[in-house]
């Protein structure tokens, strides 16, 4: 505990310092190509934990696909999209839900649990201090959330795929999309997370995620907003993930989705940068 | 008023507590009087914390009688409660409270009013030297500083009887002659004090009386001098001639006669139970021994244990 | 050197409010000479009793006072348990209050999240759910008194249930996991005079008081997007959807309060019995929409009791007054079956 206690202090004493060093001389000595050993190490911590909790988080979007997409599909009928196809409710929201909880599985596995380790595990002190740089710490605990991440997924697509929800072959390519958009989530949630300090703020991401969910274009189309808030969604992550995911699957892709994959790209950009610095500014300088 | 025996504020008989078909505290009996010092010395496991908490009116007994402060827990355990301090082995802080919070609303649990309960903290913060710490959470106080606040907390209801359940284990010395000299001033203004501990250091300095405990049984009890005098010697000779020829040299050691009461062969060292030390020390080198290294000490209750278990208190 | 003291006396934080002591504080009788049991003994004395110390000012230069027993060394028995009877009184009639305060005050530290969260998210589902899906929604969903009724009206008093339920998720599972095993709190207030059914329902009634403001805050909300017909019995949802919360959340306390280790139970919880039971209870649309073979989770489930009832308040859904009478019964019995049960796991885990 008294580590922990340690951690806050330091944390509250500096504010993220930009990286001290910048270039490729800089990344090498962030990065000693190692990320693997934390993936490993997250891997074996999972087998000694409840197996039955890892499968169950499967399920969460099954139920909403069954409750939502089926119930309240016969009360909506089919759906129409921007381009002017009809698809059923349920091959609307299918994509969305999968979207959702790639997003939901990366930022919790990036915020909950990167902070618990942070704060009170002291495991980063005792990976840093080996010759693991901070980047290969980040970049691993971010790959071995994906790794849960994409295996619910591809169970997903198979359930999709049973049901007849899927509209092309194109389908396929939603599972590299659901990584891409999962480790979006999770860099930028590893970076917001290493400036947390206590559990309540940690409250304050759930206040971001539950409207992102309620109004990204997951349970019906945009369009029935005003223009104005129209706009103010298609800023955010999740609106241009469901759309990703939804391109995808209905067979609708265009040219928007190379916008869709530049964002998270950048995203992904942006989120690894902060993240290693303030990492940096924690435990090495 | 005429010194006849005041009755026990506790009183058990035959007290038992088991555990499925374990006993835990086997058929035990003891008297505590007003304004002791009264101690259970004990390894790891005799059962010590699970007699405790049959006292704090917290756990229910098997069988034997209990009477505390003259009430039965079974039927009256509020009562017995409201005029006890309890601190517990492990600290059981609010650690998310502030130090003041946590006495402050532990206060109220007696029923003392709000006015009353600040005010208690405030003195009870003093007395256990964390005015400083007053605002900090529970959660970021050093160990010791725990250890004191859980202890400022069992006064909170200004107890009749003190019940510490090893209280300094875990404590550097400095921070436990501070506790240590909390309860000696507790005791002088007439609380009873039951404490649990496995440092006979601990027993001599803090017990008037106390209970030597194994395997839930009780197997002396006593004034630290009187279980001194009763199970050991006046002092004791350690001895070293190294962990091969410890045994070998223990018959010979045996052999200088009336010096020698008792010779217990330990892994590292030889103990000699005798009336005088350095008088032993140079018959064993008149035999021919060298030991490697000797001291000469007083007796302790280490060695009553020792006796009276054959194992060492604390490994 | 002593003095006897009553309460407050000497001290700057101001005098008490039980009033003057009577009797000798220095033979220390209690003041009336009551039944063992203590039936006779007023409050006011046992209060005044407790309250009673003595100040050792044998140190005082290094600035400690030390505030000890009033019984000196040489009391009889006959009055040490009488303080001990005297004691008791007010810990037996009110410990389960000062439970619920600590708990109060525990909860207001995180307060603004809190708030944020109760007034955030009815709005936010209410837009989201209520009015979002109505866009698309073709079919009538539901009828009420007087005809057709609005979407949104129809699914406020399932999401208010809703919120409500959340709130026990929360309390009802780490904190009692907490105070049991992580802080071991539980334990701490054990061994003052409260007893483990007090200390249950001393929290039960805090987590309550929490619901309360979830519903109410939910039912203001409701009232602003209009998505009631009948405003006044409509209020009464922020009861009936608080009594569904607990026929949940105390069932689900006494599965919490018999965990010993914390194995990921609570997030199999979420997914498997809060999740289902959020979905499949005729939230969304009438339970009568699903295949018959997945009805008996609406039956089973507090949100769908709930709901329903809050949907004839709010806008006199046609259920037959029997079935009313059932939505009661089933949320009172699982209530009233979760508290027992926790009550005795309470007791066998600190007794
Ligand atoms: N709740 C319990 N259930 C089962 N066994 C217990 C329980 N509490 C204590 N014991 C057992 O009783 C014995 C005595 O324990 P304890 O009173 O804690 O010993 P001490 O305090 O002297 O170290 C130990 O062997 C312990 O494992
Ligand atoms: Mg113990």
């Amino acid at each position: 505990m008294s580590g922990g206690a340690d951690v806050t202090q330091v944390r509250v004493g500096e504010s993220a310092a930009p990286p001290s060093r910048t270039g490729w001389r800089a990344v090498r000595a962030l990065y000693s190509g190692n990320a693997r050993i934390v993936v490993i190490r997250g891997l074996l911590a999972t087998r000694t934990s409840n197996w039955v909790v890892v499968v169950s988080g499967f399920f969460e979007p099954v139920f909403f696909l069954l409750a939502m997409g089926v119930g309240l599909g016969t009360y909506i009928g089919d759906v129409e999209l921007p381009g002017g196809e009809q698809v059923s409710y349920a091959a609307f929201i299918a994509p969305a839900l999968l979207a959702v909880s790639a997003m939901n599985g990366a930022v919790y596995d990036s915020t909950w649990n990167v902070f618990f380790k942070l704060r009170f595990a002291k495991l980063y002190q005792t990976m840093l201090t080996t010759r693991l740089g901070p980047l290969d710490v980040a970049l691993g605990e971010i790959c071995y959330a994906l790794l849960r991440g994409v295996a619910y997924a591809a169970g997903f697509l198979v359930v999709m795929q049973l049901m007849g929800l899927n509209g092309s072959w194109t389908a396929l390519a939603a599972l590299p999309a659901v990584v891409l958009i999962a480790f979006a989530f999770a860099s930028v949630g590893m970076a917001v997370t290493s400036y947390m300090k206590t559990f309540q703020q940690m409250d304050w991401i759930n206040f971001v995620m539950l409207p992102m969910f309620l109004f990204s274009a997951t349970f019906y189309p945009i369009t029935v907003y005003p223009e104005a808030i129209q706009w103010l969604i298609k800023v955010l992550p999740l609106w241009h993930a469901v759309e990703l995911v939804r391109g995808l699957t209905l067979g609708v892709a265009d040219t928007m989705t190379l916008v869709h994959v530049g964002y998270f790209l950048v995203m992904i950009g942006l989120g690894l940068v902060f993240a290693t610095s303030r990492l940096r500014a924690l435990f090495q300088d | 008023m005429p010194q006849t025996s005041p009755e026990p504020v506790i009183r058990a008989r035959g007290l038992t507590k088991t555990y499925g078909a374990f006993t835990a505290v086997d058929a035990i009996d003891f008297d505590v009087a007003p304004g002791e010092s009264f101690g259970l010395l004990g390894p790891n496991g005799a059962g010590k914390s699970t007699t405790m908490r049959m006292i704090s009116a917290v756990s229910r007994r098997t069988a034997g009688e209990l009477s505390v402060l003259g009430l039965d827990p079974e039927t009256h355990g509020p009562e017995i409660r409201s005029q006890l301090g309890v601190v517990p082995q492990e600290d059981n802080l609010d650690t998310e409270l502030t130090a003041r919070d946590n006495l402050v609303l532990y206060g109220r649990y007696f029923g003392l009013s709000r006015a009353v309960c600040r005010e208690r903290a405030e003195e009870l913060l003093a007395f256990a030297q964390l005015q400083d710490k007053a605002g900090a959470k529970a959660d970021d106080l050093s160990g010791g500083m725990k250890r004191r606040l859980t202890i400022a907390r069992g006064l909170m209801n200004t107890p009749q009887i003190f019940m510490l359940d090893e209280p300094t284990t875990g404590l550097d010395p400095q921070a436990r002659h501070v506790l240590w000299d909390r309860l000696f001033r507790l005791k002088e203004q007439g609380t009873t004090l039951v404490i649990t501990t496995h440092y006979m250091d601990e027993a001599e300095q803090l017990c008037d009386r106390l209970i030597v405990v194994d395997k839930g049984s009780i197997m002396a009890e006593g004034s630290p001098a009187e279980l001194i005098r009763r199970y050991s010697s006046r002092e004791v000779l350690e001895v070293r001639f190294g962990s091969d020829r410890n045994a070998a040299a223990a018959e010979e050691v045996a052999a200088i006669g009336r010096l020698a009461e008792r010779v217990e062969v330990l892994p590292d060292r030889l103990l000699v139970y005798t009336p005088d030390g350095e008088g032993a020390l140079e018959r064993v080198v008149e035999r021919g021994l060298r030991p490697t290294t000797s001291l000469v000490r007083r007796s302790s209750l280490e060695d009553v244990f020792l006796r009276l278990t054959g194992r060492s208190l604390v490994d | 050197m002593t003095d006897d003291i009553r309460p407050g006396a000497g001290s700057a934080t101001g005098a008490p409010t039980t009033g003057s002591t009577t009797g000798s504080p220095t033979t220390g009788a209690p003041t009336t000479g009551g039944s063992p049991t203590g039936g006779s003994t007023t409050d006011l004395d046992g209060a005044a009793y407790v309250e009673r110390a003595r100040i050792d000012t044998t140190r005082a230069s290094d600035g400690t006072r030390l505030r000890v027993n009033a019984l000196g060394v040489d009391e009889p028995l006959a009055t040490r348990t009488a303080a001990a009877l005297a004691g008791g009184v007010v810990p037996r009639r009110r410990g389960w209050w000062y439970v619920t305060e600590s708990f109060v005050v525990q909860m207001r530290r995180y307060g603004g999240t809190l708030l944020v969260g109760a007034i955030g998210s009815p709005l936010l589902y209410l837009l989201g759910l209520g009015l979002g899906l109505a866009a698309v929604i073709d079919a009538t969903v539901a009828d009420g008194a007087n005809g057709p009724v609005d979407y949104v009206t129809f699914v406020a008093p399932a999401l208010l249930v809703t919120a409500g339920v959340s709130v026990t998720q929360e309390e009802f599972t780490y904190t009692v996991m907490g105070g049991f095993k992580w802080h071991k709190t539980f334990f701490a207030i054990n061994a003052s005079p409260v007893s483990p059914r007090q200390l249950l329902g001393g929290m039960v009634l805090a987590v309550t008081f929490r619901i309360l403001l979830v519903t109410g805050v939910y039912y203001l909300a409701i009232v602003l997007f209009g998505a009631v017909d009948r405003p006044l019995l409509g209020a009464l949802t922020v009861l009936t959807g608080a009594l569904a919360a607990l026929a949940f959340g105390l069932p689900l306390l006494a599965y919490s309060a018999s965990l010993t280790e914390d194995k990921g139970q609570f997030a199999l919880v979420q997914r498997f019995i809060f999740m289902p039971l959020f979905l499949f209870s005729g939230t969304f649309y009438p339970l009568t929409t699903l295949p018959v073979y997945l009805q008996w989770i609406g039956w089973i489930s507090p949100v769908w009791h709930g709901a329903e009832l809050g949907r004839v308040l709010s806008y006199g859904a046609p259920t037959p007054g029997r079935l009313v009478v059932v939505h009661v019964g089933v949320l009172v019995a699982l209530a009233v079956v979760g508290g027992t049960i926790a009550g005795r796991t309470f007791t066998r885990r600190l007794r």
